[in-house]
């Protein structure tokens, strides 16, 4: 809403309240003031002036020579370049030493030879939005009314001595919607009184009686509804004043009719229509739902396709509006017009909400109606808007109107109690403190002991219970004067869940391991969802109903497009060596169309490409590879305490190298995969060789152990026999340490691989693998002897189920 | 015969070329001090400063002190073989001592040092050598040389300790000299990863609520619309519900647009028991097209605290505590009045702007007050719909956006590097 100050002097006493002032008082007490705008923008001396004679200049054919006549001796000569400018014009004149907007200071000047002594101006150069006006205004010279004084200063004419605060309005004050509403605000704010303009109708014409006919069959929808007729209407401009005031809050001057009506909306908060009431069948009103596939032309000309929600205003035969959103084409004043019907009406918000939004078009009429209007407005401003147009339109006011009224609302009764107003806002208020800031708001009221009996005014419709009334008293009492204190009663201790810690634990490590953490949005295209075989069950990614791009249509099932498309943004600029994480939560369904929430798990993705080490002067750069990583994964596997990892070779996992990659088994349950992204997948987006993971982050954290306490170190030592053999290349060390685990009995401590050599010197397909076993037993040291007979026997089954021939 | 002193003979070499002295003391064995002898013309010599420093003298059986005294003639002889026999052994030890510690004055290495030490004191060196001419000594005068060699070994001793330990931190010296590297050549770096400033910012959030006792609840991002708007006083059709732009799935079910539902989940799940004290931090989706200053995905906290005796004036308190943790101590709050469907009274936040400390900047635009924080006591409808007698109980709520305080503390003019990822971004956050 853009208030104008002048206007708003209007109903409030505003005097010593510079605009400034009153933009933060209204922001302090809870009506935030988004901007104070100045109209006038650098404007000084410039006057009235009417174009006395305009000729051709001599040499230019868009310029013209005119005298100017603005009240001097004599007659200033301006050579104006404007298309629009005619001898008997009234215009805007800068006269010589005026300034205009940005510091352009008006000088005596020869244009093309010949003198010019001041110009001319268009809105625009005199710092006006012309946003709002004629098309020939925009593009020429300001073209005034012919009434005015010549010589007179253009400020007051044009209300360029206005202030417009643009008010933030939150959903619940649409009563600031108006200017009344916001006349009342600053009331209570400074502590005055309200003047209201004065409801008198000279009712001269006929009596209404018999001409105009309502009936509301939704009268859900429609509470109530109430006409005029005013005849003998002569469509014309509306004053300057009025357009001022309109443009001033945002709203385009039409003609007199249209704009009364509109300054009465803004004035009241009370949207109003005027109809041709010859095109109004037989003068009848029907309030009523629209049927299924009819359509109606608005004002706009535009067709508008309706349904059974959108609540229409008929004549009994057709259509002539959509009710409280935007009247019919069919019906509208125009410069035939006679007589017209004046429709003042209350619609239910959500009606109107609902059906504004479903056409797409929102007027200022219906983000009103939205919002509840206050029920008392629509009689008051009905007779406002008439006593406006028979006074600027020429009208005459039929005798009487016509009123259908379902029901109007009571103003509410709410209890204040000042116990409660303390114990919430822990303040320490009498209960006059409270009475003295209800009479500000000009609410009535009687007090009950330490009870207030609250009227409210129907203005007021957010206020319907007793913490409304009490957050009306605390926001002019004062936020800043509630006490600042801390909490009392039961302590409590603050800690974070298991899942919480935990989820803390993996980043920890993760960046200690040095990967950098990212974050990537939840959305993703529908076409790269499944670039990656999810860790989860198959699942179709949940598409949003009304996405905002197809880029960001569904929902991600797997954290590792979103890696790989960091990998690539970071790669085109030049950063290759690259090791990130992002533990993220997944959107996993089974159904087609959701009827239940998803399942929404934690996964935990990784990506490292480019160099590990170096180029460095002592050593040769180290690419990252398959064993960093899964290394890595170890690292964080051990730290959360979890046993039972094995890695199993996967080939068929979509999206990832067939031969390089491994599904990450923990206790037999599959937690997710390590490898190397398939080539063709690192093609598509553009990466080179790239190693990802991805795994169940909720899984890791329910298998987590905590820590157990100290195991005793070990008091004997341990022996450790080293043994290389040859096997067959397909034979994994997997398999190899799981032969050697189960048959080294129970002193075996640790297996570790230390070298790994291919050579078909070792025999065709033949490899050679060394291992380091590690016995010890925690009661003694065992003995040479021992250590050889265990130690054969791991030889012995390597050689029976790897066909592992020991090495020299 | 004339008298002379013999401190005055032993000046010069030839002093008494051809005497008996002269045989018996060679030159380089000299007494290290002078010992005057008389020799009379009657062939009588007497000893004037007889005793020396260690109070031997070769003329008294006690070792006492000497006096002169004339000795017959035909004892003379005796007397002066006595005489060369003593000053024999003692004068070489004397020189011994003398050109041992010259020599090692001399010498720099360890091996040099080892040389000297079995040169002079090994099993067959020069000091052993001449102790061995004890033997003759009388057995007055044997511990009295045995004293002398003693001393003698303890000097050359130490100073070969001396010598040794020198060498030995020269030769450790001119190796450490010998090893010195380019400290100014880069080092091999540890990989270290950052959290991500979000991660960063709500862990921070996070521990400061801990501190006051709060605890740390999560829930679904995909909600119902139950849950995200109508158990929060925002029944369908609500006007309030323009606020936020929604990403819908079905007509039920929505990406949430705030926090706020997971108050009513977890007092859902507390089931009526007070006091409840939780943050929800977490993602939150709107209907933004993405600039600077919006995303459509961004992160929340909410608080909630319900109880028997919740104030306005303890949300202030915790406010204000949380503020100063977070933007530093010298932090105001100001509250102004503003609409929330689910709490009523309804605050809007503003911390005193901590880049100019509420002087005004570009960051505040030129207010001195950053507005950061929406919060307010929770409304009676939204208690009483997850099971909470309004009548007995009262609350307060808040919610701000982690991204935003993240963009005011570090500086941040784009909301979109949170999510494009960049490393040259994401790697400055590698601090606190």
């Amino acid at each position: 809403m853009k208030v104008s100050y002048n206007w708003l002097a209007q109903y409030v006493d505003v005097s010593g309240i510079t605009p400034e002032d009153l933009a933060e008082k209204l922001t302090r007490s809870g009506v935030e003031v988004d901007a104070v705008e100045h109209l006038n923008k650098g404007v000084t001396d410039v006057v009235v002036g009417y174009v006395t004679k305009k000729e051709k200049h001599p040499d230019a054919d868009k310029l013209n020579v005119c005298q100017v006549d603005v009240g001097g001796e004599e007659l200033l000569q301006i050579v104006c370049g404007a298309k629009n400018v005619e001898a008997g014009q009234k215009v805007p004149v800068a006269v010589v030493g005026a300034k205009l907007p940005g510091d352009f200071k008006i000088k005596k000047a020869k244009l093309r030879g010949v003198a010019s002594n001041g110009m001319i101006c268009s809105a625009k150069e005199l710092g006006m939005n012309d946003k709002l006006m004629p098309k020939e205004i925009q593009e020429g010279i300001l073209v005034l009314p012919e009434d005015l004084e010549v010589g007179q200063p253009i400020h007051p004419v044009l209300g360029l001595d206005d202030v417009v605060l643009e008010l933030g309005l939150t959903p619940n004050r649409s009563d600031c919607l108006s200017m009344t509403g916001v006349a009342y605000e600053v009331a209570a704010i400074l502590g005055r009184d309200v003047k209201l303009p004065e409801g008198n109708v000279p009712e001269n014409g006929s009596s209404i009686e018999g001409k105009v006919e309502i009936n509301i069959e939704a009268p859900d929808h429609c509470h109530r509804y109430m006409a005029r007729m005013i005849s003998g209407i002569k469509l014309a401009p509306s004053p300057l004043w009025m357009q001022n005031r309109l443009m001033a809050a945002g709203v385009r001057p039409i003609n007199n009719v249209v704009d009364i009506t509109n300054y009465v909306m803004l004035e009241t908060g009370q949207p109003l229509h005027a109809f041709d009431y010859a095109k109004v069948d037989n003068g009848r009103i029907v309030v009523r739902l629209a049927k299924s596939g009819e359509k109606m032309v608005t004002l706009d000309d535009t067709e508008r396709a309706l349904d059974e929600e959108m609540l229409l205003i008929t004549d009994g035969t057709k259509a002539i509006g959509v009710a409280g959103v935007m009247g019919g084409a069919n019906s509208e004043v125009t410069e035939a017009t006679d007589t017209i019907l004046l429709e003042s009406a209350h619609f239910a918000g959500s009606s109107i909400r609902k059906t504004a939004r479903k056409l797409g078009l929102r007027s200022e009429a219906s983000l009103r109606f939205e919002k509840e209007v206050d029920p008392q407005a629509v009689e008051r401003a009905l007779d406002r808007a008439a006593s406006l147009i028979a006074e600027l339109a020429n009208g005459q006011i039929s005798q009487g109107k016509a009123d259908k009224t379902i029901s109007i609302p009571e103003e509410k009764q709410v209890d204040l109690h000042l116990s409660r107003l303390n114990g919430l806002l822990g303040t320490n208020l009498q209960l006059e403190d409270a009475t003295s800031i209800l009479e500000r708001l000009k609410f009535t009221y009687v007090t009950e002991g330490e009870t207030v009996k609250v009227t409210v005014p129907t203005r007021r419709q957010d206020i319907t219970r007793e913490v409304d009334i009490i957050e009306e008293v605390a926001r002019l009492y004062g936020y800043d004067h509630i006490p600042t204190t801390l909490p009392y009663g039961d302590n409590t201790q603050g800690m974070l869940t298991r899942k919480q810690a935990l989820r803390r634990t993996i980043r920890q490590v993760l960046n200690g391991a040095g990967l950098d953490e990212v974050s990537a949005y939840s959305f993703t295209h529908p076409d790269i969802a499944h670039d990656f075989a999810t860790i989860y069950w198959e699942t179709k990614p949940i598409p949003l109903s009304m996405p905002m791009s197809e880029e960001r249509s569904v929902l991600r099932v797997n954290l590792l497009p979103h890696l790989l498309e960091i990998a690539a943004y970071n790669n085109n600029r030049k950063e290759r060596d690259l090791a990130l994480f992002e533990i993220g939560k997944v959107f996993l369904t089974d159904e087609e169309t959701l009827s239940r929430l998803p399942e929404e798990r934690l996964a935990l993705g990784g990506l490292l490409a480019g160099n590990w080490v170096g180029p460095h002067w002592q050593q040769k750069a180290e690419p990252v590879d398959f064993y960093l990583v899964k290394g890595m994964l170890d690292v964080l596997l051990n730290r959360l305490g979890i046993i039972g990892i094995e890695y199993r070779p996967a080939k068929g996992i979509k999206g990832m190298h067939p031969g390089r990659t491994a599904e990450v088994v923990l206790q037999g349950k599959v937690a997710g995969y390590v490898g190397q992204v398939h080539p063709a997948t690192q093609q598509k987006y553009d990466v080179a060789e790239t190693y990802v993971f991805q795994l169940d982050a909720d899984l890791l954290i329910e298998l987590a152990t905590i820590h157990q306490g100290m195991v005793p170190l070990p008091k004997y030592p341990a022996i450790s026999r080293d043994v290389a053999v040859v096997v067959d290349r397909g034979v994994s060390a997997g398999e190899l340490q799981k032969v050697i685990e189960a048959s080294a009995g129970e002193w075996l401590e640790s297996v570790r691989i230390f070298d790994v050599y291919v050579d078909d010197r070792l025999g065709e397909n033949k490899k050679s693998v060394a291992l380091s076993c590690t016995y010890r037993d925690p009661e003694r040291t065992l003995t040479d002897e021992e250590i050889q007979a265990a130690h054969s026997k791991v030889v012995e089954a390597l050689a029976v189920e790897c066909g592992a021939e020991l090495r020299g | 015969m004339e008298t002379s002193t013999w401190s005055e003979r032993s000046q010069g070499e030839n002093a008494v070329t051809g005497s008996i002295l002269e045989t018996v003391f060679p030159p380089n064995s000299l007494l290290s001090r002078p010992l005057n002898v008389k020799v009379r013309g009657s062939g009588i010599i007497s000893v004037i400063n007889e005793q020396d420093e260690s109070g031997f003298c070769p003329f008294s059986n006690k070792g006492g002190t000497a006096t002169s005294r004339p000795l017959p003639g035909g004892r003379f002889f005796y007397f002066l073989m006595r005489l060369k026999e003593v000053y024999t052994v003692r004068e070489r030890l004397e020189a011994l001592k003398a050109e041992a510690l010259e020599e090692l004055e001399q010498i720099g290495q360890t091996a040099q040092v080892q040389e000297l030490r079995v040169k002079y004191l090994g099993k067959k060196g020069l000091l052993t050598e001449i102790l061995r001419g004890m033997g003759k000594l009388s057995a007055e005068e044997r511990p009295v040389i045995g004293q002398l060699g003693n001393e003698v070994r303890s000097a050359i001793e130490s100073k070969l300790e001396e010598k040794k330990e020198a060498a030995e931190r020269a030769e450790i010296e001119a190796k450490l000299a010998s090893e010195s590297i380019d400290v100014t050549l880069p080092g091999r770096m540890v990989h270290v990863g950052n959290r991500h400033p979000l991660t960063l910012v709500t862990e921070q959030i996070e521990d400061i609520f801990l501190g006051m006792g709060f605890t740390v609840a999560e829930g679904p991002e995909i909600e119902t619309d139950y849950y995200n708007f109508e158990t929060l006083n925002l029944p369908k059709n609500h006007p309030a519900r323009d606020m936020q732009d929604s990403f819908y799935i079905t007509e039920e079910i929505l990406l949430r647009t705030h926090t706020s539902p997971v108050q009513v989940r977890t007092m859902e799940k507390m089931k009526g028991k007070v006091p409840v004290k939780v943050i929800c931090p977490g993602r939150v989706y709107r209907r933004d097209n993405d600039d600077a200053t919006h995303s459509h995905v961004f992160n929340q906290v909410e608080g909630l605290m319900v109880g028997e005796n919740v104030r306005m004036s303890d949300l202030k308190g915790v406010l204000l505590n949380f503020a100063r943790q977070m933007f530093g101590e010298g932090t105001e709050i100001r509250l102004r009045p503003s609409f929330f469907p689910f709490t009523e009274p309804s605050a809007e936040v503003d911390v005193s702007c901590s880049m100019c400390g509420g002087k005004g900047c570009r960051v505040c635009k030129h207010t001195g007050w950053l507005e950061i924080l929406g919060s307010g006591m929770v409304h009676p409808r939204v208690l009483e719909m997850a099971g909470y007698d309004p009548e007995k109980y009262t609350g307060f709520a808040f919610g701000m956006g982690i991204d935003r305080i993240a963009m005011l503390k570090y500086g941040i003019d784009d909301i979109r590097h949170f999510y494009t990822n960049d490393v040259r971004f994401l790697k400055q956050f590698n601090r606190v």
